[in-house]
């Protein structure tokens, strides 16, 4: 049935629209062009509201064995935040490691349509598709890790040529069924296990000899050459170390001019500055940004109150493990593929350390100019869970009320920042580009993100009220694939989001004959156990539909 | 744009991929193929089965257990003669499940436990719970929360299968029971001649604390520390103190002279990657938990300086399997309870025997599809789901027997390392429901 959403303010910067007042059509699942007046349906008045596509948080741990341990591990956030069973939602709990049900509902009550995985172990795929499958209403997919794999590691110290090592990238993003490639401490979780405690860019791996730079080097290319919409995924070496920003920078410069996307930078833009040794560097990062068009990033905000950092970062996290609040942390190596580690954390304001970062998040936000560069992420839950990102929203269009904050913090973080005098507000039409239109262009969703004729009729209808937080808290609508599934911030119908991947071509017999002989004398599987086929892929997401995006270059015609 | 051979995968626009061309395996092995044996923990995928009608024969690179599990599970014998019954008598299917609904609907408090599922099934029973308000509790929390409360309390450094296999040149392990528990872990993960690193199984040193027979397969066992089961706590909390190198006044430990635990501490100091190992089941003591915080704390204090992490052995009887879907459902692992609306964990509350002997609970949901995993005895209105062997034994108000997976149809086991999922295919075609499809009928008709 064709529904009209009439007289809304539509903010659809993928088609070029900024608050134009105009109706949204869509019948079956697809925003359609207005067929114009008498064409019959429902019309849905939705005059003073604004309108835009469902949002997409592109890097956001919503699933995987990381998600499970700290979920175990935290059984003081479930007490808190337990929430009971209703006409149409199941019992759940979690706020900083929510469950699965409260993560589904929690995100498309706010607006979210689709989520992305970022940190998908290719061994531990498999309950990741599973988990991401018990994740309601929202469309979900996952970045796969490499880079500290062995297997690619002994491919990089025997010099093995660029085109197998894109044959064994494409191999995993099929066998994992991912959408895009992630590398988390280029080789340095690996060098872990070696007992190395450190990595440098340009340091050599104890036990193969390859320099993080030759990892980020071969992946970028590989996933430019393989033509996956995503750039490489990259959270950089010497995570929240002082004086990290010079690792971030020469993380830039290894890719060689080729796409590269830097998560979570906020962590990675430390200086050693300062009484403290602990400085901002977010304007050298930011112009960094700025001058480099083949780089993105997202910020990974940390807001203050209680969470809990999960990362593959195992070198890292047991670096971090004595700061852990509760004390207590998990650390784990991974079937040489890769690690893991948990670490809870309470961010306080009064805190220098932490409202520094809090103050350095923030000016990286505002000082990178081109907000389709720029993502708006928490790095939930490692910089605050997702149910925080109304609050940063008004934290980026609200000047007034950042400062109003500025001053509750740490008095010589807020000398030490430059924030207080950054006039810089974001209008609906960028928070829509970052929110929006920007993670469905980075990722190849050629449906998704806007609301041109064709997309995926995900839709949201705000109330446009001058407190932004509470505007992006509870949105009046929302419409997943063309289901009202949210009235008024509750949702009224659960359904099952899609599963998204990529396939690139890739010769399966070549990379086989060597991953083959690998898996016999080295793993504890078979190769056949470790492949995810498309049809379970759909079995571990609960039926949902799995939607193969296609392998081209960024602004290449579909 | 959509469509090709999988109606459920939608290309935006390359061409879909025959199936064919994937080369993976569909849903049933015949003949000698390999399969994934679901009968322990370690989830052997390389067990080469032969499934003919009437039985199912291991043929290669089985052990005890899985030419066990798959005999039983395999005789059409027993599967023919299982039909689902009601107070003793022969039911319909249908008739059996409305049975079901009906205790679950009637009782003010039930209990659902065994869970030795799958996912789906584990998917199925807690959606079940949710709905009923029950109190779900896995048969093998006894000796998982042994674990559990030590990781709650302060977390661990912990490895898996395939990094112990490689790295591991000092490996400790504590209980003697290990290989029994786990027949093929010398063989596959600890005595290997082959490394990632080059470490020659020679190299590998392996202590063993505990009495019992040395490992049937692997290397033999380099130091041995023979105490009883129930002194396995002093002594790795003597190792945990050497390691920190706290005082302790006195020259034995359990009967073992210092020398020998310090000895043992210097073996793993000196290692490149030392792994300790158990399986919670071993340390039978009141308050096990201290045992595996020790074990936790000797971990870390050999991190300072080089690298050791912890294997904690588990996931046998689907215990990993429905503890992860639990987790990921609900936030919260077994002795959880739905009776309030909101999902409650009291592991001493909500422990299902307990609550069992002490009346706390007026009904039980039993399942076990997994190898052998009787209900607990009770007068309680009892509903069994469980494999055609088990059913067959057991005398509740309600049996259902259903497939095994892996035997009788597909699923995902969580395996011993808790990383590694896999998918077990189906062995052969079979009439019995899965657990899920069961669960998923009781859950509608309440």
């Amino acid at each position: 049935m064709l529904t009209r959403l009439a007289g809304g303010r539509v903010f659809d910067p993928a088609n070029g629209i900024d608050g134009v007042v105009r109706d949204v059509c869509f019948d079956d699942g697809r925003i359609v062009a207005d067929p114009g007046p008498g064409a019959g349906g429902r019309t849905i008045d939705v005059g003073g509201a604004v309108v835009m596509a469902g949002a997409i948080d592109m890097h956001t741990h919503i699933g995987g064995g990381k998600v499970n341990l700290a979920r175990l591990l935290l059984p003081e956030d479930h007490r808190t935040s337990a929430y009971a069973r209703d006409e149409m939602l199941r019992a759940c709990c979690g706020r900083a490691a929510p469950s699965t049900l409260a993560t589904g509902y929690r995100y498309a009550e706010m607006g979210y349509t689709m989520c992305f995985e970022p940190a998908m172990l290719p061994v531990n795929a498999r309950q990741t598709h599973l988990e991401m499958g018990d994740t309601p209403i929202v469309d979900k997919g996952a970045y796969a890790l490499l880079g500290n794999d062995d297997f690619l590691l002994r491919m990089l110290a025997a010099g093995e040529p660029q085109e197998k090592i894109n044959d064994y990238v494409a191999w995993t993003l099929d066998a994992s069924q991912a959408i895009a490639i992630k590398v988390v401490n280029p080789g340095g979780i690996s060098a872990f296990k070696f007992n190395q405690r450190r990595l440098d860019v340009d340091e050599k791996h104890t036990h193969y000899g390859v320099t993080p730079r030759r990892v980020l080097q071969a992946l970028t290319r590989a996933v430019h050459e393989l033509q996956v919409p995503h750039a490489l995924h990259v959270h950089g070496s010497n995570l929240g170390i002082p004086g990290n920003v010079d690792s971030t920078l020469a993380t830039i410069e290894a890719a060689d001019g080729l796409p590269i996307h830097l998560t979570h930078i906020q962590f990675h833009s430390y200086g050693a500055e300062g009484d403290r040794k602990f400085s901002s560097a977010a304007a050298r990062i930011a112009e960094a940004i700025n001058t480099h068009p083949n780089a993105s990033c997202d910020v990974g905000q940390i807001m203050f109150g209680q969470t809990v950092t999960m990362s593959g970062d195992s070198m890292s996290q047991w670096r971090n493990a004595g700061l852990g609040r509760p004390n207590k942390s998990v650390v784990m190596d991974i079937e040489c593929d890769a690690g893991c580690g948990v670490v809870p954390f309470r961010y306080r304001d009064r805190s220098f350390v932490n409202a520094l970062q809090w103050a350095i998040g923030l000016e990286i936000f505002l000082l990178v100019r081109d907000p389709w560069r720029v993502f708006l992420t928490t790095d939930h839950p490692n910089g605050a869970p997702f149910t925080t990102y109304p609050h940063l929203i008004r934290l980026l269009m609200d000047r007034a009320f950042r400062n109003e904050m500025l001053e509750r913090i740490d008095p010589d973080a807020r000398a030490a920042s430059t924030l207080g005098s950054l006039t810089r507000e974001y209008s609906l039409y960028e928070i829509a580009i970052m929110t929006r239109a920007a993670p469905a262009r980075t990722l190849g969703l050629a449906d998704r993100g806007h609301l041109g004729a064709g997309a995926s009729a995900d839709v949201v209808v705000y109330r446009d009220d001058p407190d932004r937080e509470r505007m992006f808290e509870k949105p009046q609508l929302v419409f997943k694939g063309g289901r009202l599934v949210v009235r008024d911030g509750k949702i009224v119908e659960i359904t099952t989001g899609d599963t998204h991947v990529v396939k690139p071509a890739f010769d399966r017999a070549a990379i086989e004959g060597s991953l083959r002989p690998y898996f016999e004398r080295f793993l504890t599987m078979r190769l056949e156990s470790f492949r995810i086929s498309d049809d379970e892929a759909c079995e571990c997401g609960n039926g949902a539909r799995l939607v193969v995006h296609r392998c081209c270059r960024p602004g290449a015609a579909a | 744009m959509t469509d090709g051979y999988n109606a459920r995968v939608m290309m935006t626009s390359t061409p879909p991929v025959p199936a064919s061309s994937t080369g993976i395996d569909q849903d049933s092995a015949e003949g000698d193929v390999p399969v994934t044996c679901p009968f322990c923990g370690l989830l052997c995928d390389d067990v080469a089965v032969s499934a003919r009608e009437s039985s199912i024969d291991v043929r290669a690179r089985g052990c005890a257990t899985s030419r066990d599990g798959f005999a039983r599970a395999g005789s059409q014998a027993l599967a023919e003669r299982a039909s689902p019954r009601i107070k003793g008598r022969s039911a319909s299917l249908d008739d059996a499940i409305a049975a079901s609904a009906s205790i679950l609907r009637d009782a003010a408090l039930p209990l659902i436990s065994g869970l030795a599922t799958d996912v789906a099934g584990a998917r199925a029973a807690l959606a079940l719970a949710d709905r009923c308000g029950a109190v779900v509790d896995h048969m093998n929390s006894p000796a998982k929360f042994r674990n559990l409360l030590a990781f709650q309390d302060r977390g661990w450094v912990s490895t898996t299968l395939a990094e112990a296999r490689n790295r591991a040149d000092v490996v400790v392990v504590i209980g003697a029971r290990a290989e029994a528990r786990f027949p093929r872990l010398f063989e596959r993960i600890l005595g290997p001649a082959d490394s990632l690193v080059g470490l020659a199984a020679a190299e590998r040193r392996i202590v063993v604390v505990g009495r019992g027979p040395n490992p049937s397969t692997g290397p033999a066992a380099t130091l041995r520390i023979e105490v009883d089961a129930t002194q396995l706590h002093d002594v790795v909390a003597g190792l945990a103190a050497i390691a920190a190198k706290r005082p302790i006044h006195a020259a034995q430990v359990a009967g073992i002279p210092l020398e020998r635990l310090r000895a043992v501490v210097e073996l793993l100091r000196g290692a490149r990657y030392g792994v300790v190992t158990w399986a919670a089941p071993d340390l039978e003591v009141a308050h096990a938990e201290l045992a595996v915080q020790a074990i936790a704390r000797l971990v870390a204090e050999l991190n300072a300086t080089t690298r050791c992490a912890a294997l904690p052995l588990g996931g046998t009887d689907g215990d990993f399997t429905a503890d992860a879907v639990s987790l990921w459902q609900t936030g919260l692992p077994f002795r959880t309870s739905f009776a309030s609306g909101k999902p409650r964990f009291e592991p001493w509350l909500h422990d299902g025997r307990r609550m069992l002997q002490g009346g706390e609970v007026d009904a039980l949901l039993w399942i076990a599809t997994l190898g052998v995993q009787a209900p607990p005895k009770t007068a309680l209105p009892t509903i069994m789901i469980g494999s055609h062997d088990q059913v067959a034994a057991a005398d509740c108000d309600v049996a259902i027997p259903v497939g095994t997976p892996g035997i009788d149809h597909a699923g995902h086991l969580v395996r011993v390392d808790k990383v590694v999922t896999l998918r077990l295919a189906a062995c052969r075609p079979s009439s019995l429901p899965r657990a899920a499809e069961v669960l998923d009928g009781i859950r509608q008709r309440i």
